[in-house]
């Protein structure tokens, strides 16, 4: 897992105005009730693509909950991030059907070309791969989701190809 | 406006569209229709109609559930019967809306079948195919017949029936209803609905809570997905009447952040219902209270579990607690709750609306009506399917399914996710209903069904189950945070060619273990692949440990490529691509592999040209070849 110590956060700068402005934008659509905490959590991961240590602070004061709970919700789930994603997501399913069907060997070529692990982030952040339970598209498998565009059928000689794919657009 | 009035409006609607001399083009837009084309088929579908200025209504629907053929359109054209294309391109497409839509040729080289009445010449009907000949649609009704996104087409097609009628009724004959029908949970364990309605009912207390699980996280099940994309109103009527007969006024959706297309069609599908006064204050004006909440799930597996989900919509981390008590008794924020899952729910209207006895005539004694599965792994048609209880695997997987792919032999049918178990070959005539399943050592499961073929490595497949429930353990309870772990350690061994004898013995004893005293249903089922497993492909497992060999030539570690003397012609391809240069050779050389340096990655095996098929991957064996380069045979030479 990348650290925010090992790598450098392009967004460290983010200046003290413009959390208060998104966060008060996502607190404006809360009574800030404890059982708003995940949906808070997503709108503002929404913002800023992941959660800042700071934002993270302001809604421990809106919603009266301790600094440590939200970060153990934070952490409990998949889905928040506490560190910023790279340019491009690389998706990859690691569901059964498309496990049957190489999805193992098509993580390890994305693993290898970019250098970089599951879960991490490349230091330039122009790439993170992430692993899925399942995108629920198994007649597709095995399936990779770059950037919300979801190649299926896949196969390991297809990575270079998409890989130039994300290139091209960014 | 009534409800009398809304539904002959919507009728007449749908009734004019039937008849209506305007061709019209169903375009299947589910994730997965999505994901295999279908938008660019609906924008070749838009252009060429356009540009050939033909009169043609064009509609988005769920999926259909042949999702082997997708991107999948229906043609709808006045006095015929409608014809489905699949496997299209936008060339295709384009040839369709030529010959068929403008001209009058159906095309039968390109078409699936037909439907509705009538036939076409060379067109087979498409529920006489075998992929849905033997299929029963009562959950499924909606989905790829009428448009999610308008709540009309639902109505005109029995929608609301269902919830007119419980609210005819008493709470308690609604329960009762449901008890008769024999409907049992469908998000796997099986319970009677109707019997968890009861407690939930019968709990003291004003505030109750009704909670639709839409965390579908078992890997390789995609029901619920194309069930809530395809027809969410059937869910919702379903919650609505649900939530009426146990008094709850507030009714939960916790449905994961993956399918964002369900939750856009259930926030758009509940609006309209508001509009409709078929959900929010004095619903069908009478006098009852009903409002529908979506959370969103933030990805953890564990909240599948029903106490692990109710936390979670309570804003916490999402971890089970112990039972009793019960939701039923005690559930979100301390008040009696009910959680069905998506599929049971979208069953309850037409329960309603048929009544309990139509209901009980699908299915087997014990498990009533029809259950939906999603086909996948290696089987030529995948999809969505919907079977009456009873059917058996082989129905499925040979008649539906269509066979393995490339002729390989069928291994294992695995059902229920990484709770639920592999069922072998010997097996094939087994009953799809709760019990059988459960004798086998699997579980029907939310659906998911998984083909394995004999390329796939029980022990591996058992390993990749764990390493799933390991990672997604929320590490509450020690004999789930650490047997998952030991178990996998364990499991990484064989695999790799480093199994020892009494490993076998250990994972069941911790599999027993981990079985008796895990806290929720994650800990307590995630030893099931292991067990089955280790029950029918035992010999999978010895083979790993004594003989090193893996049976499937999967487990990296335990095979070894080999290049052959007598079929070598040294051209010097798989020495060039072997990334860490273990490959020997030179000119007319046979070419040697030094099984020391060799990293097993495949490529020499993949390169060598198949007239030649020099190179063979073998496991827990050696092959006798030269250790040093020698010249090619003159014999092999003057063959070329």
């Amino acid at each position: 897992m990348v650290t925010t110590e090992t790598v450098q956060d392009p967004q460290s700068g983010l200046q003290e105005e413009y959390i208060e402005s998104q966060t008060a934008d996502v607190f404006s659509l809360f009574k800030g009730g404890k059982d708003e905490l995940i949906p808070i959590l997503q709108k503002t991961q929404q913002k800023f693509g992941y959660l800042p240590e700071p934002a993270m602070k302001k809604i421990a004061k809106f919603t009266h909950i301790p600094e440590s709970t939200i970060f153990g919700v934070a952490t409990f789930y998949a889905q928040f991030k506490l560190v910023p994603l790279g340019r491009n997501v690389i998706k990859v399913c690691r569901g059964t059907a498309c496990y049957v069907r190489g999805g193992a060997e098509i993580l390890q070529k994305v693993e290898e070309r970019l250098g970089i692990k599951a879960g991490e982030t490349t230091p330039d952040f122009e790439y993170s791969i992430e692993t899925i339970a399942c995108f629920g598209s198994c007649a597709l498998a095995p399936v990779v989701v770059v950037n919300d565009k979801v190649y299926g059928k896949m196969n390991v000689s297809r990575v270079d190809e998409i890989l130039e794919a994300c290139k091209e657009t960014s | 406006m009534h409800f009398q009035d809304i539904k002959e409006r919507a009728i007449s609607q749908w009734e004019t569209m039937q008849n209506s001399p305007t061709p019209r083009i169903l375009v299947g837009m589910g994730t997965c229709g999505r994901a295999a084309g279908g938008e660019d088929i609906f924008d070749t579908l838009s252009r060429e109609i356009q540009d050939q200025n033909i009169k043609c209504d064009l509609i988005q629907v769920g999926c259909i559930g042949l999702c082997y053929a997708e991107p999948l359109i229906e043609v709808v054209k006045p006095g015929k019967p409608s014809v489905f294309y699949g496997n299209l391109t936008p060339e295709l497409t384009a040839e369709i809306v030529k010959d068929y839509l403008a001209g009058d040729d159906p095309r039968p080289d390109l078409a699936l079948g037909t439907r509705g009445e009538g036939t076409l010449e060379g067109i087979p009907k498409l529920f006489d195919l075998p992929v849905l000949r033997s299929q029963v649609r009562i959950s499924l009704r909606n989905c790829g017949n009428i448009n999610p996104e308008s709540i009309d087409p639902y109505i005109a097609n029995g929608g609301f029936q269902g919830l007119e009628r419980a609210l005819g009724m008493k709470r308690q004959e609604v329960i009762d209803e449901i008890k008769q029908s024999g409907l049992r949970g469908r998000g796997g364990a099986g319970f009677p609905a109707g019997v968890k309605w009861q407690f939930c009912y019968d709990a003291p207390g004003d505030t109750k809570y009704v909670i639709c699980n839409a965390d579908e996280g078992d890997p390789g099940a995609f029901m619920d997905r194309s069930l809530l994309e395809g027809d969410p109103f059937s869910v919702l009527e379903g919650i609505v009447i649900g939530s009426y007969a146990m008094g709850a006024s507030v009714a939960y959706i916790y449905i994961r952040a993956e399918y964002p297309l369900a939750i856009q069609r259930l926030v758009s599908a509940i609006e309209q219902m508001e509009n409709y006064g078929l959900l929010g204050e004095n619903i069908m004006e009478s006098g009852v209270d009903i409002h529908i909440k979506i959370k969103e799930g933030a990805g953890a597996f564990v909240c599948g579990e029903e106490t692990a989900l109710m936390a979670s919509i309570e804003g916490s981390r999402g971890m089970p607690r112990p039972r009793p008590p019960f939701p039923a008794q005690s559930g979100l924020w301390g008040k009696p709750t009910n959680i069905n899952n998506v599929e049971t729910w979208s069953n309850v209207p037409i329960i309603l609306q048929n009544g309990a006895d139509w209901y009980a005539g699908y299915g087997t004694e014990k498990s009533k009506g029809t259950k939906n599965f999603s086909l996948a792994g290696k089987v030529n048609r995948t999809g969505l399917i919907e079977v009456p209880m009873g059917i058996t695997l082989r129905e499925i997987v040979y008649e539906i399914g269509g066979g393995i792919p490339e002729g390989k032999e069928l291994k294992a049918i695995q059902t229920g996710g990484p709770s639920g178990g592999f069922i072998p070959t010997n097996l094939l005539d087994l009953s799809v209903d709760y019990e059988s399943l459960a004798e086998a050592g699997s579980i029907m499961g939310s659906g998911g069904m998984v083909i394995m073929d004999e390329d796939t490595c029980m022990v591996d497949t058992a390993k990749f189950f764990l390493s799933f429930t390991h990672a997604e353990s929320c590490g509450k309870c020690v004999p789930c945070r650490c047997g998952t772990k030991q178990m996998l350690d364990i499991l990484e061994d064989i695999t790799n060619g480093e199994g020892r004898p009494g490993d076998i013995e250990l994972l069941e004893e911790l599999a027993q273990s981990l079985k008796n005293s895990a806290l929720c249903g994650l800990g307590q089922t995630a030893p099931n692949p292991v067990l089955t497993s280790l029950e029918y492909f035992r010999n999978e497992y010895e083979e790993h440990i004594f003989k090193k060999r893996c049976v499937a030539l999967h487990c990296k570690n335990l095979v070894s490529f080999y290049i052959l003397p007598d079929k070598c012609t040294g051209c010097g391809k798989c020495a060039r691509k072997c990334p860490v240069e273990a490959i020997a050779g030179g000119k007319r050389m046979v070419h040697v592999i030094d099984q020391s340096k060799c990293i097993k990655c495949g490529t020499c095996f993949d390169v060598c040209p198949s007239k030649f098929s020099a190179v063979v991957k073998v496991s827990g064996e050696t092959v006798e070849v030269p250790s040093e380069p020698i010249p090619v045979k003159k014999k092999e030479k003057a063959k070329e």
